[in-house]
């Protein structure tokens, strides 16, 4: 498969995302620079992490303005693949692909350190390949990754079985304290109705080998590929 | 003219430094406080501009990119400038 990893000014995740798909999975990998506005041939998108724009007026707010975006609305409206990781999910939020809105974390404080989360099972291609019994291992780093949403577009997202990971403690349970930042239900990754994007905080890319401290964010890599 | 952009945090949406800030006052003493928001205050030139114009562009701008609705709300005044 053919991944583009978007870069912005202020991405600064996009060759870990590069690297996992080059070097740990052998598929083919490709920078596309935010002024470019085609991602013809490709078959995945990924919106890597960072702090694009420098979080300037709100976290993915010009970023979701750039040229290469409307290539992401047309891709994604052709049911390409779209991943959002961490600044990734709040650029894809900003532009309006994802349901709700990402706030500061509660605590006010940057967070970064291994968090727990478990895939609810939604029927989508991220996750497809995830056990929904297990906690899966990797790391957070952020300060505005407090998902929020109204109770009725909660409600909604229940329904339509948009939610793809939600945080739990090591032993599966969503608890209060599993959750690092405050988000609404547990919420750490959403789905758009069509389940082709999907956003998230927590970083797969850096918990995709064994030397990272955890190879829990392979599982989604290889579900994309369809190798699980 | 020159606008003035009050963006805050919606009613009922949570608002960390606010609540922060809010206590900070309480506890110097200030205690009339019941509750603080902290919102953003943008300032946009509009050289050139009659009133009905400026408020038109104003309006574009935060509906477009300055203000985020769903989490967001937001008050503007444009004033003659120099």
């Amino acid at each position: 498969m053919r991944f583009a990893v978007l870069v912005f000014p202020g991405s600064n995740c996009d060759y870990d995302a590069y690297h996992v798909v080059r070097q740990v999975l052998g598929e083919r990998a490709e920078f596309i620079w935010h002024r470019e506005a085609s991602l013809d041939g490709f078959d995945v998108v990924i919106i890597p992490g960072g702090f694009s724009y420098g979080d300037y007026l709100r976290t993915g707010a010009i970023a979701s303005l750039s040229p290469i975006m409307e290539a992401v609305r047309q891709f994604a409206s052709a049911g390409g693949l779209v991943l959002g990781i961490c600044n990734g999910f709040q650029i894809l939020i900003e532009a309006g692909l994802l349901p709700g809105a990402l706030i500061s974390n509660s605590g006010l404080r940057f967070i970064s350190r291994q968090i727990y989360l478990q895939p609810e099972g939604s029927g989508d291609p991220f996750t497809a390949g995830l056990d929904t019994g297990r906690s899966y291992a990797m790391p957070i780093a952020h300060q505005a990754g407090n998902y929020l949403v109204s109770p009725q577009e909660l409600e909604q997202l229940e329904k339509n079985e948009q939610i793809a990971f939600r945080y739990v403690t090591a032993a599966g349970e969503r608890t209060a304290d599993a959750n690092p930042n405050g988000s609404c239900a547990n919420i750490a990754g959403v789905l758009n109705r069509e389940k082709n994007v999907m956003g998230m905080m927590p970083h797969p890319e850096r918990a995709a080998e064994a030397v990272l401290g955890s190879v829990d964010g392979l599982a989604l890599f290889e579900s994309i590929i369809g190798r699980s | 003219m020159i606008a003035h952009v009050y963006i805050t945090p919606k009613e009922g949406i949570l608002d960390p430094q606010g609540e922060t800030v809010g206590q900070a006052l309480r506890n110097l003493g200030i205690d009339k406080v019941a509750a603080v928001r902290v919102g953003k205050y943008i300032e946009i030139d509009l050289p050139g501009m009659a009133r009905a114009g400026a408020e038109k562009v104003t309006r574009e701008a935060c509906e477009r990119l300055l203000v985020n609705p769903n989490i967001e709300s937001y008050t503007f005044e444009v004033v003659k400038g120099d």
